[in-house]
This record gives structure tokens, C-alpha cells and sequence, in this order.
């Protein structure tokens, strides 16, 4: 008897607690929305939302819908997200090993690398970026070329987009060349298990990765073209280039914050990950006879990567979190399009609120969920 | 790299050839260095491309000519040990001076030698580089926001009661220090409270009153963080404890709220305190927006605190919790006497972090109105009076808050390397 009333008496009280304070808070919006002649609803999300994105990668004007404004946010996060994880995780690796490195000038400036970066708020990182360096950059007009057809100006950056003909062909063909790459593989395995012998599967690879989609090139009618910024006079003093991509200097500046900040701590979780494989690993491997790069590949790197990869996929998350920043500079991300302009027109703030954190809460809690099968898959099982 | 090998010392030559090396190293710093700094070409006869390659190569030359493996002279071997160990550590350390040089008359002539700290307008500035003045004519406003010039000292005479308030638990008696916890917990959060809402806020006592918002720059980053800090402690205490709890309806609703709190950025946390909260209160009920702002964020930051203290409780080995129980314990006193004691110690390093990563988060406050130092920067960035100083300000703010969080993680190093010992 007393331990029943010991287990149920704690959970009945928190329960009520939460399902109060829950009653209390909805109570008061239900009055609250009444006496002001707010409903709650989603129905505004297929109105026309007559407003303008600066930047969007799908189709998008004034006269769509808000639910299409919705994904055009929820697209320019992901873009800055996908490309700031990219560089950052280069940059990580780089830096991260470089602190490891015997050389005292390599090691120390990495580690002020890693403590500068870290340790200034992402929110000013962006703004130095934004308002004081890319500001500093040329007018169109004056802008020197790099690359020879790239342009960066204080209005953005402008590369050369590419022209396809008969893109599909070309898919096809690397995808050919990776069903090839697959294959080889599994021959390789199987001719090291059963005849003991190695062939060099990474440059077959590299091999046939360049030479499918060349020939591509040659018979398959494959085309590419480049469309090169020009310079085009708008009136007497504006300028602006005309032709291939311009990305717009809000998203250089939140892509430079995002990865330069949060590859310093990629790049302490890769340090963390090949300190934490023994030496003892090393040395049993090359006594066994393996080359230095088959020591590298076969043990050292399956056993950091088990360490490297859960720390750094919590870092892509939080940049993920981070790109919300955007908003303070005006890139126009899930948060500034739809947390900001549209809740703006519609005055529904508990539905776009509750939309904006669900999106965010569902892209955490599904690499969450991918992550925990991955590491019980790749956890070492002991007997 | 088979054609250097003939420039490859041995025991015997030796001391020539890193004479001869170092001295090609030093003609190559020397040709860098009055580049940089003179603006003198050393090398002009050179064709383009290879003046500028031309250190480089000397300096790769030169290197390669001193390396050895044991030459039996200590500074030659402590060299070669660490920046020379072969011909791609050479090329990098090399590539890694070189840039220092090169960076470092533009960078010390912007910030130092061409600037201008004097005067108090914005004509003071007519040199090229930084203009200083900016910063001290709005120090106090970067310091302390809108809040009136006369009343500064309020803010200062506050900040040091609270320190010094802090400060308490090393000076307490040592019959007394069994209490720490509840003074720490309880005692001090109240205190604090009292402390700023009656000289910051005033009102009373014949201080005049300051509305919040009229608080801002550094000093509200401060009052932020540090409640923010002691608030989120406990509570991230209790849902640790909740989620580690063997009563289903506690440990499934710590969960929620912990996966929830870490699955949205801060930054939404804000817009819902500030546009979707107010709904959420009685009509006629009004809270403060800085309040608002401090409650979202110790809610945010409680589940990440949760997070690291159940790590510690998890770390705990069984025989703890058995030793404890098999004394009769109840959960509260196991807990108090026996599991949180330990726990605790072991995440003091991660609740650094926590903390850390909370200071770091407080200019986000800026998004919902609150002109904390980023915020003060914006203002005083589009005052038609000084307009273009956006580098200087930036610069400013970073160098403190960098001083503040490398001050914070050395400290939490500091903490791990004696706790470590310890165990």
C-alpha cells in the first residue's frame, strides 16, 4: 500500500502540475483571441500573401500562397545550412588535424584558430561579416575579376552559371560510373578473401568516375556552357552584372559566420576523435604488416570516425539552429520569411510560432533519431 | 624531392651547411620583412611571378639544408624537431611566417599607428585608420545603454554587492558551509534579485525610477547571463533528475521538455516570448519584456544544463546508488548526501560549457528589442552623426567578448584539470 502511494501519489501531482499550467495557458489565449476578434486556424496559410522574397531558389512572387513562402524560408535555410556544413566540415578537418601536427607554428596557429572563433558571439561574427567586411568590398563597376569570371562586390557575388544540354545523359553516366565503382568493390573484397589479392581499387575509382561522364561528353551529346556575369550599365553611376548566379552578400556573410564558427568545434571533436584511438591500435597494426596508409584507413580511421561522427553531427545541428541568425541581417531564411514578415500581415502569431519551432523541432529530432540507429549500428560490441 | 637530397647534411658538414641555411632563411625573412614593412622590392630584377616565390624558395632551400636528424646541438635539434621535420612542414611553417609578416604592417598601421583616439566628433578622424574616437565618445553608451549618465553608478554599486554577494561561500565559517548549498540555490538568487531591482530599477529608497527599456549595452548582457545562470541550474537539475526517474509520467515529461528545448534555436525561443507569450497571460497581467527574455531563456538553456548534469548521474557508478540504499536512504536523501554531491563535481567542466555557450547567446536578445552591446552597436552604427564606423564598433565588442568567454573556457580547463586529479 505505501509503495503504491509512493509511486502513483508523485506522477498524479506532476500530471495535474502540467495539465494546469497547459489549461491555464490556453485558457487566457482563448480569452485573449476572443476579446481581440483573433481565430485560431491555419486556413491563412493558401491565402495570397502579397509580399516579396529578395532571394528565393524556387519560383516565387507576390501573388503565392504563404504556404509557398513557408517553403521558400524553409529552402533558404537548408541552402545556407548545406553549404555552410560543407566548408565547415573542410575546414574542420583541416584545422583538426593541424593541431595534432608536430610542427609548433601549425599547431599553435590552428589552436588560435579554434580559440578565436570560438569564443566570439556567432551573432557579431555575422555582423563584422555583413556590416564592416563585405561593406569594404568594390562597386560593381570597379570590381577586379577572380578567376578570371567571377565577381565580388559589395552587391554580391557573381559566378558563371552553367548551360546544360541533355543533363539526364550526364546524370545517367555518373551514375553508371558508381554502380561500376560498387561492383569493383565487391570483386576486390571478394579476390582479397579468396586469392589474397589486392588491386588498387581507389584509382580504378577515380578512373572511372572521370572517364563515364567524359565519354559522355563526346558521344552521349552532353553540352556544357557557361554564362558569364557581364557588366551592365542600369543608369549613370549603377552598375550590375547581368547573367549567371548572384548570391547575395546576406548569404556570404551568414555562410563565412556560420563555418568559420562552427568549424572550430568540428575541428576539436575530429582532434578528440584520433587522440582517442590508442596508440597501442597503431603499433599492433603495423607490427601485423600493414602500410602506413592501410593503418590509416583499416584501423585508425573506422575507430576515430565511431568518436568523430556523433559530436560533429550535434555541431551540423546547432549550425543548422544557428542559421536562424540569418534574420538579424535579413537573409531571408524560415525565420525572417515566415517568423518574421508573415506573421507580421496575418497577426497569427501562436500558429506561425508554433509552425516555425515544429519545422526546427522535426529536422532536430529526425537526424536525432538517424544518428542514435547509427551509433547502436557502428558501436563496438563487446563479448 | 629526390633532387634536394645532394643539399642533405650529415654529422660531419654539419655546422656549414646551417650556417649556410640559416642565412638563406634570413635572406628570405629579410626580403619579406622589407617588403612588407619598407615597401622596398629586394629582388626587382626578378620576373614577376618569381619575386613573389622567391623567399620561398630560398627559405625551402635553406631548411632543407639544415635538417638533420641528430646533430647534437641543442637549438638546432629543438628547430628541426619542431617546424623543419620534413619538406611539407617546412613549406607551411614558412607559408605560416611569411603571412604573419605580410598582415602585420597593414593591421598595426589601421589599428595603432594610424588611428585617432583624440577629439570627440566625428572630424577627429580624417586619418586612414581607425577611428578610436567613436568608441570613447560611445563607451558609456556601449557600457551601460540608454540608461541615464548621472545614475551609472547604480549599475556599478550593484554589480560589485552581487560579486562580492558571490563571493559569501569562500569566507563562511566552516560549521556554517553545510548550507552553502541552500545559499547558493535559494539565498543568493533572492538576494541578487532584490539587489538590482532596487538600485537598477529603483523606485524607492529615493532613487529614481529606470524602466528596462532604457538598460542595455554590456552591463545588461550581464544582468541577463547571470540570472539566465542561476536560474537554470536547479531547474535543469530537476528535469536530469526526472529523466534518470523509474516513474514513467515524470521521466516521459522531462523528456518531452528536454528534446523539445534542444530541438528549437534560440532564436524562435525569443520571438515566442516576445510575440506569442503575451497570449498566453491574463488579460489585465502585465510582465516586463526583459523578464519575458530571461524566463525564455533559462527555459532554453535549463534542458541543455539537464543534459550535461545527466551525464554526470549516468557516469555515477551502481554502487553508489546500492551503498546508499542498502543505508536505509530515501531517494531525497540519496540524492542530496550521496549522488548529487559526485555528479555534480564530475560536470563542472560541461555546466562551464553551458554556461559559456549562454553568455555567447545573449546578444540574441537584440532580435526582440533589447539593446544589449550588439544591440547599442547597431544603434550608434546608423546615427547619421557617426555613420561608417561599423568596423570599429564590431572590433570593439568582439575583443570583450572574447576576453570574457577565453577568460570563462580557460577557467572550465582549469576546473577539469583538478577535478581529474582529484578522482
Amino acid at each position: 500500500m505505501n509503495n503504491i502511494v509512493k509511486r502513483y501519489i508523485p506522477q498524479i501531482l506532476v500530471i495535474l502540475f502540467v495539465v494546469l499550467i497547459f489549461g491555464f495557458l490556453t485558457l487566457n489565449a482563448q480569452t485573449n483571441m476572443d476579446n481581440r476578434g483573433i481565430d485560431f486556424g491555419f486556413g491563412f496559410l493558401s491565402q495570397e500573401s502579397s509580399f516579396d522574397v529578395q532571394f528565393s531558389l524556387i519560383e516565387y512572387s507576390g501573388s503565392d500562397s504563404y504556404a509557398r513562402a513557408f517553403l521558400v524560408g524553409l529552402l533558404n535555410t537548408l541552402l545556407v545550412s548545406f553549404i555552410s556544413i560543407i566548408i565547415c566540415t573542410i575546414l574542420g578537418v583541416v584545422i583538426g588535424v593541424a593541431r595534432l601536427s608536430s610542427n609548433y607554428l601549425i599547431k599553435n596557429s590552428a589552436a588560435w584558430y579554434v580559440e578565436f572563433f570560438r569564443n566570439i558571439p556567432l551573432l557579431l561574427q555575422i555582423f563584422f561579416w555583413y556590416y564592416a567586411a563585405l561593406r569594404a568590398l568594390p562597386m560593381p563597376e570597379k570590381a577586379n575579376a577572380w578567376f578570371g569570371v567571377t565577381y565580388m562586390t559589395v552587391k554580391g557575388y557573381y559566378i558563371p552559371s552553367m548551360v546544360w544540354q541533355n543533363l539526364n545523359i550526364f546524370l545517367y553516366s555518373g551514375l553508371a560510373a558508381i554502380i561500376a565503382i560498387i561492383v569493383l568493390r565487391y570483386y576486390a573484397n571478394n579476390l582479397r578473401d579468396t586469392k589474397g589479392k589486392q588491386i588498387p581499387v581507389l584509382l580504378y575509382s577515380a578512373a572511372l568516375l572521370i572517364v563515364l561522364p567524359l565519354l559522355s561528353f563526346l558521344f552521349g551529346g552532353v553540352s556544357l556552357e557557361f554564362e558569364i556575369p557581364e557588366l551592365k550599365k542600369l543608369s549613370k553611376i549603377s552598375y550590375i552584372y547581368e547573367g549567371g548566379i548572384s548570391l547575395p552578400p546576406e548569404l556570404i556573410a551568414l555562410v563565412l559566420a556560420l563555418s568559420l564558427y562552427t568549424s572550430t568545434f568540428v575541428a576539436e571533436c575530429v582532434r578528440a576523435g584520433i587522440e582517442g584511438v590508442s596508440k597501442g591500435q597503431k603499433e599492433a597494426a603495423a607490427s601485423v604488416g600493414l602500410t602506413p596508409n592501410q593503418v590509416l584507413k583499416l584501423v585508425i580511421m573506422p575507430q576515430a570516425l565511431r568518436i568523430i561522427i556523433p559530436p560533429t553531427t550535434n555541431q551540423y545541428l546547432n549550425l543548422t539552429k544557428n542559421s536562424s541568425l540569418a534574420a538579424a541581417i535579413a537573409y531571408p531564411d524560415l525565420v525572417l520569411v515566415f517568423a518574421g514578415t508573415a506573421l507580421m500581415q496575418t497577426g497569427k502569431a501562436i500558429e506561425i510560432v508554433s509552425i516555425t519551432m515544429l519545422t526546427y523541432l522535426t529536422i532536430s529530432l529526425t537526424i536525432a533519431a538517424i544518428m542514435n540507429w547509427y551509433n547502436k549500428k557502428i558501436e563496438i560490441k563487446e563479448k | 624531392m629526390q633532387i634536394l637530397n645532394f643539399l642533405k647534411p650529415n654529422r660531419d658538414n654539419i655546422k656549414n651547411y646551417s650556417i649556410i641555411g640559416s642565412f638563406l632563411v634570413l635572406v628570405s625573412l629579410i626580403d619579406v620583412i622589407s617588403n612588407a614593412f619598407l615597401k622596398i622590392n629586394l629582388t626587382f630584377f626578378l620576373p614577376g611571378s618569381l619575386t613573389t616565390l622567391f623567399p620561398l624558395i630560398i627559405g625551402l632551400i635553406g631548411l632543407n639544408m639544415m635538417r638533420i636528424d641528430y646533430s647534437g646541438n641543442k637549438k638546432l635539434d629543438l628547430l628541426n624537431k619542431n617546424i623543419n621535420t620534413n619538406n611539407f612542414n617546412a613549406l607551411l611553417t614558412l607559408v605560416i611566417l611569411f603571412s604573419i609578416i605580410k598582415a602585420l604592417p597593414q593591421s598595426l598601421s589601421w589599428m595603432i599607428f594610424d588611428a585617432t583616439i583624440s577629439g570627440d566628433s566625428k572630424d577627429a578622424c580624417t586619418g586612414t585608420g581607425a577611428c578610436w574616437t567613436y568608441i570613447k565618445v560611445w563607451f558609456r553608451r556601449f557600457m551601460y545603454g540608454m540608461y541615464p549618465n548621472e545614475f551609472h553608478w547604480r549599475i556599478n554599486t550593484a554589480f560589485i554587492l552581487v560579486i562580492a554577494l558571490g563571493f559569501v561561500g569562500y569566507f563562511m565559517k566552516e560549521n556554517l558551509k553545510k548550507y552553502l548549498a541552500l545559499y547558493y540555490v535559494i539565498i543568493y538568487p533572492v538576494i541578487a534579485y532584490l539587489v538590482i531591482y532596487y538600485l537598477i530599477s529603483g523606485g524607492s529608497f529615493g532613487l529614481q525610477w529606470v524602466e528596462t527599456g532604457a538598460w542595455g549595452g554590456l552591463s545588461l548582457t550581464f544582468i541577463v547571463s547571470f540570472f539566465c545562470l542561476i536560474f537554470c541550474f536547479p531547474l535543469g537539475m530537476i528535469f536530469a533528475l526526472g529523466r534518470r526517474s523509474n516513474l514513467p509520467a515524470i521521466k516521459y515529461i522531462s523528456i518531452c521538455y528536454i528534446e523539445f528545448w534542444r530541438g528549437v534555436p534560440l532564436i524562435t525561443v525569443l520571438f515566442m516570448s516576445s510575440v506569442m507569450f503575451p497570449m498566453f497571460l491574463p488579460e489585465d497581467f502585465f510582465m516586463d519584456k526583459l523578464v519575458r527574455v530571461i524566463i525564455a531563456i533559462t527555459l532554453f538553456e535549463a534542458a541543455y544544463c539537464a543534459e550535461v548534469i545527466r551525464g554526470g548521474l549516468q557516469s555515477l557508478p551502481r554502487g553508489q546508488y546500492d551503498a546508499a540504499k542498502s543505508l536505509g536512504m530515501g531517494y531525497w536523501k540519496m540524492h542530496i548526501f550521496v549522488i548529487l554531491p559526485q555528479a555534480l563535481k564530475l560536470v563542472i567542466p560541461g555546466i562551464a560549457n553551458t554556461f559559456l555557450a549562454l553568455v555567447k547567446d545573449t546578444p540574441l536578445i537584440f532580435v526582440v528589442g533589447l539593446a544589449e552591446l550588439a544591440g547599442m552597436l547597431a544603434l550608434a552604427k546608423t546615427n547619421p552623426k557617426w555613420l561608417g564606423f561599423a568596423m570599429e564598433g564590431y572590433i570593439f565588442a568582439s575583443i570583450i567578448f572574447w576576453i570574457i568567454c577565453y577568460a570563462m573556457s580557460k577557467y572550465s580547463y582549469n576546473l577539469e584539470a583538478k577535478y581529474k586529479t582529484e578522482r
